[in-house]
């Protein structure tokens, strides 16, 4: 079978424009190299929708962040992800700081986003916890937070339901091109495809260059981060950012859509694009950082860190386009922040520009925009908590107890897709909590076993290389 | 549904408080847990050590539990199991959800929050490194082996030297692992001497005091750890690091209260200990809801835990609302914490648990009130991980009360 | 002349006590702090003995395992040959605690018993 389009990457670039694609009546395939879905930067990221004030006017970057951010409420709508236009505040210590909110301003007023100058006690109105040291903030109302891994999760999944076929544990490997069509290796299998979309992150340089396309280098660039138990008192309601300096935009520290504070990215230039391994000097920074927006803050309450990889593009700006040099060949490269703002918008611009190389742009009667989330037990109200006891007696097994995470979520978001640890932790939260999976993940690892037909040792964590056990007891000695 | 006294959990904490509220003329007592068995943590601690302070002899986890088990049985406690407290209003109210009950709600007369604690995780320390599979904390490990089967790792290190990173030392090694080495951060082990003894010098396994870990390695499974002496203020020495292979980090870092009901609550907490402040019936800021075992305090011994939720029990099952007299006490120098965090003037039983700050050899405890001393002991050596007691005896206690550890001189 | 040095844990004091043999006979013990020390290192240097605890497979039974101990400590060097036979043992389900489940491990002349009931 030869498929009309073929998109590379599963990130939440890749499975935006997969849905995108799927609303029309043609054949799909998303090919990821890991075994799952969001596995590099959508997973690891601040989960920001930025309003769009900071990108250089006329940029893809200022177009598709102010764009997307106005789509990102009906787009997380559609796909039940979790959003909130929360505001964001700029926060800035002294005069310089100050200059720099006022040329922020200029940006957004350029960009067509709304933006506000408070003095430091506005500032603190709405965001009480904030420093007194803060002299003055750029508001932006219409900033707002959003589940990046659930938002390419949920992408995926309603491109899949329409009709796109995902392949996983399928790294390209090679991409020849035969009477107008690619061959590409992919793992094990070999797929046919009139068009290729290069939305492969980080490797998106290397994609690129084994079908002969555009050279570019993309960096891995990493950030590293801290999340905080959802009792820690200190909490902010907008997401807060630092004035720019030279050393570039600073730390920032946002509640998430799961209630619980986020505070990073460190901005770390490095070559390995596997590296994600967290510093003492990172995690330091990190803290100390956002220690100086909201005082309270406490080591003590956090939970877990975590590092992601942006993919640093080399012009500054998104790489979007129909290649010079291969024919029929996307990229999408080079997305870094506001990537996941941009991303309802690129994924838009992608189809368009698809259709103007000659794919067919005639819609799937059949398919929707909607895809309905797992639903989460600890959120229902307690009529509608019993009415799903009464449907399936597994949503009265709470698994996860931090999270309060039911068996049959945990069943739910397996029959969706999850075959690992981490594949349930994202899909269904078990394991997000304050104890960290110590208690859920021996009884995941056993619905995990039982759901899948599985031994208990043949369990991953994330992927291959990943189990958690290593044998039977009674065996070693 | 309705109860005379509601414990939550069934641990050796939730036992021994059901059994005294129906020693004490509770008629309707309802235990509710979340597992599917009774006995909370001790069937998975099948080593032995257990009630050699009650019982005069050494019991293993699930021999200590049983013999609760059957006493609650005995003494006609009801049990609701597989079901949790997902809230307690202020009427004293408990919505729960359980497989066979589906959602339910117990009105009690009187609450004994008896939940337990969970383990401090990797994240909580803020490891560097990346989130590779091979590293859980050591109760999580305890579970795989002891209650599952199975082999969590075969090269093992272990951060922390609680008694639950000793146990697993020796349990991992007799079936067959390589465990290379204990880390302390701090200059002194957090668990007993003969955990020490028994656990790690019996198999010539090295306790690496004033160590941490400063990197996980590995991408996809754990490959290895760099290890670090830590200096005085506990920051790690960098000429002093080490990479270590191995496939497993076992972390036995230290154990947190579980206490999101009584939070929900709003009841007062104390954040020393990350229990609720209690009084000397424990009970706490809210009336008629008492809280007992690790859930209020980390123990060390559960035959303390025991005593402790026994008190709770009682105090329960005896509830009325009435007007107290207290009395705060305070922990003076050399020691952490003090629980009861307040006394009851006129009460009966004014046993006082705290813990020290360091390790101190030859020292007296002493508590004073009003500048005088009301009751002492002498003890040859102090620990933070040994919890200390002491008793007040008719002593006049019309002011806080301090309690202070002194070194002895000689 | 044998040196050998030993932790005491009968109190929390944890004595490094010296002990030293001739032809297996204690003829200086030095470093406890107390009698109870005195006698604790003379046990351990000449007959040191463990209680044994692990778990034992179940067949047919509501869990995988019993757990299981020896009813007396054990000689310490026969602690890795009893787990050896520990490990070869597997039980029909039900089980009973105490129930015998390993008599005599490893020659050692004490038993392993159940310590917990498996349905």
């Amino acid at each position: 079978m030869i498929y009309d389009a073929a998109i590379i990457g599963a990130g939440v670039i890749g499975s935006m424009i997969a849905r995108e694609l799927s609303m029309l009546d043609i054949r799909v395939c998303l090919i990821e190299a890991k075994d799952d879905v969001a596995s590099g930067a959508s997973r690891a990221n601040s989960g920001i929708v930025h309003a769009g004030y900071d990108a250089k006017p006329g940029s893809f970057k200022a177009k598709f962040n102010v764009l997307g951010c106005a789509m990102m409420k009906q787009t997380t709508d559609e796909l039940g992800v979790p959003f909130e236009n929360c505001g964001s505040l700029v926060v800035a210590f002294n005069k310089q700081d100050e200059l720099a909110l006022a040329e922020l301003k200029r940006r957004g007023d350029a960009n067509g986003v709304p933006t506000q100058i408070l003095t430091g006690a506005q500032a603190r109105e709405i965001d009480p916890m904030l420093s007194e040291k803060i002299t003055s903030a750029l508001y932006a109302k219409s900033a707002g937070i959003v589940c990046p891994f659930s938002l390419t999760i949920a992408a995926s999944e309603n491109a899949i339901a329409n009709g796109v076929k995902l392949y996983l544990n399928s790294e390209v490997t090679d991409i020849a091109r035969k009477d107008g069509v690619y061959e590409i290796a992919a793992g094990e299998r070999d797929i046919s495809a009139r068009i290729i979309v290069n939305a492969a992150g980080l490797y998106s340089d290397e994609i690129s260059k084994m079908a002969g396309a555009e050279q570019f280098i993309i960096k891995p660039r990493k950030g590293e981060y801290i999340v905080f138990d959802k009792e820690m008192k200190a909490r902010t309601n907008n997401v807060i950012f630092r004035a720019p300096t030279k050393l570039g935009k600073g730390v920032l520290l946002a509640p998430t859509v799961y209630r619980n504070m986020l505070a990073g990215p460190t901005a770390q230039n490095i070559e390995d694009k596997q590296d994600k391994a967290t510093s003492p000097d990172g995690l330091k920074k990190v803290l100390n950082s956002v220690i100086e927006y909201v005082p309270s803050i406490e080591r003590g309450k956090a939970i877990t860190v975590f590092a992601g990889l942006r993919a640093k593009s080399p012009t500054h700006d998104f790489i979007i386009g129909a290649s010079q040099s291969a024919d029929n060949f996307v990229n999408v490269a080079g997305i870094e922040s506001p990537g996941l703002s941009s991303a309802p918008a690129i994924a838009q611009h992608v189809k368009d520009l698809l259709v103007s190389l000659g794919l067919s742009d005639k819609k799937d009667p059949s398919a929707t925009r909607k895809r309905e989330p797992i639903e989460v037990f600890a959120n229902a109200t307690l009529e509608r908590k019993k009415q799903m006891i009464a449907s399936d007696k597994n949503y009265a097994n709470i698994v996860c107890r931090c999270e309060y995470v039911t068996e049959a979520e945990i069943i739910e978001s397996i029959r969706r897709g999850a075959r690992t640890v981490d594949g349930v932790k994202f899909r269904a939260a078990a394991g997000t909590g304050r104890c960290h999976g110590g208690f859920c993940m021996p009884r995941v690892m056993d619905i995990l076993a039982r759901e899948l037909s599985k031994d208990y040792s043949e369990i991953q964590k994330s992927g291959k290389g990943s189990r958690v056990l290593t044998g039977k007891t009674k065996e070693a000695l | 549904m309705k109860a005379d006294v509601a414990v939550i959990g069934a641990g050796p904490a939730g036992l021994a408080a059901a059994i005294a509220a129906k020693e004490n003329g509770a008629k309707r007592v309802v235990v509710l847990d979340r597992e599917a068995y009774k006995g909370g943590i001790l069937p998975q601690c099948i080593h032995n050590g257990f009630g050699l302070h009650i019982f005069g002899e050494e019991l293993t986890g699930p021999e200590y539990a049983a013999r609760y088990i059957d006493m609650a049985d005995n003494a006609g406690v009801t049990f609701m199991m597989e079901t949790m407290v997902l809230s307690i209003d202020e009427h004293k109210v408990i919505t729960a959800v359980g497989k066979d009950v589906g959602i339910t709600t117990i009105e009690a007369k009187a609450i004994v929050l008896a939940m337990g604690c969970r383990e401090r995780s990797s994240g909580a320390l803020m490891l560097p490194g990346d989130r590779p599979a091979g590293v859980m904390s050591a109760g999580t490990a305890q579970r795989f082996v002891n209650m599952e089967g199975y082999m969590p790792g075969k090269d093992v290190v272990i951060l922390g030297s609680g008694d639950i990173g000793l146990i697993m030392a020796r349990r991992m090694t007799l079936e067959g692992a390589n465990v290379k080495m204990v880390l302390e951060l701090m200059p002194y082990s957090g668990g007993l001497t003969r955990n020490i003894v028994q656990c790690l010098d019996d198999f010539d396994i090295p306790l690496k005091l004033s160590h941490t870990v400063v990197k996980m390695h590995g991408k996809q499974r754990l490959t290895g750890v760099t290890i670090a002496k830590v200096d005085e203020n506990l920051n790690p020495i960098e000429s002093t690091s080490e990479f270590v292979s191995c496939d497993t980090l076992l972390l036995s870092v230290g154990l947190i209260p579980e206490n999101e009901l009584a939070m929900g609550l709003n009841i007062q907490m104390d954040s020393v200990t990350g229990g609720a402040v209690v009084d000397s019936d424990m009970q706490t800021s809210m009336d008629g809801v008492f809280a007992c075992g690790n859930a209020l305090q980390v123990h060390d011994l559960v035959d303390f835990v025991t005593e402790e939720a026994s008190r709770a029990g009682k105090a329960a099952a005896q509830y009325k609302k009435i007007a107290k007299l207290f009395v705060n006490t305070i922990a003076g120098s050399g020691v952490r914490y003090v629980v009861p965090q307040k006394l009851v003037r006129d009460g009966i039983d004014k046993t006082l648990f705290f813990r020290a700050t360091k390790v101190t050899r030859g020292w007296y405890t002493i508590a004073r009130c009003r500048g005088k001393i009301i009751a002492s002991r002498k003890r040859v050596m102090c620990a933070p991980g040994e919890m200390e007691n002491l008793v007040i005896k008719d002593a006049d206690i019309s002011g806080g009360v301090t309690v202070t550890i002194e070194e002895t001189k000689t | 002349m044998k040196e050998q040095k030993v932790t005491c844990i009968v109190c929390p004091l944890g004595c490094e006590v010296t002990v030293k043999t001739q032809d297996g006979k204690i003829v200086e013990t030095t470093g406890q702090a107390c009698k109870r020390g005195e006698k604790y290192a003379a046990v351990e240097v000449t007959d040191p003995r463990r209680t044994l605890t692990s778990t034992v497979r179940v067949r047919d039974g509501a869990s995988p395992l019993v757990s299981v101990k020896s009813v007396k400590p054990i000689p310490k060097e026969l602690l890795f040959a009893s787990m050896k036979k520990i490990n070869e043992t597997r039980v029909k389900a039900p089980v009973k605690i105490g129930d015998i489940v390993v008599p005599n491990v490893a020659g050692s002349g004490v038993d392993i018993v159940a310590t917990t009931d498996v349905a």
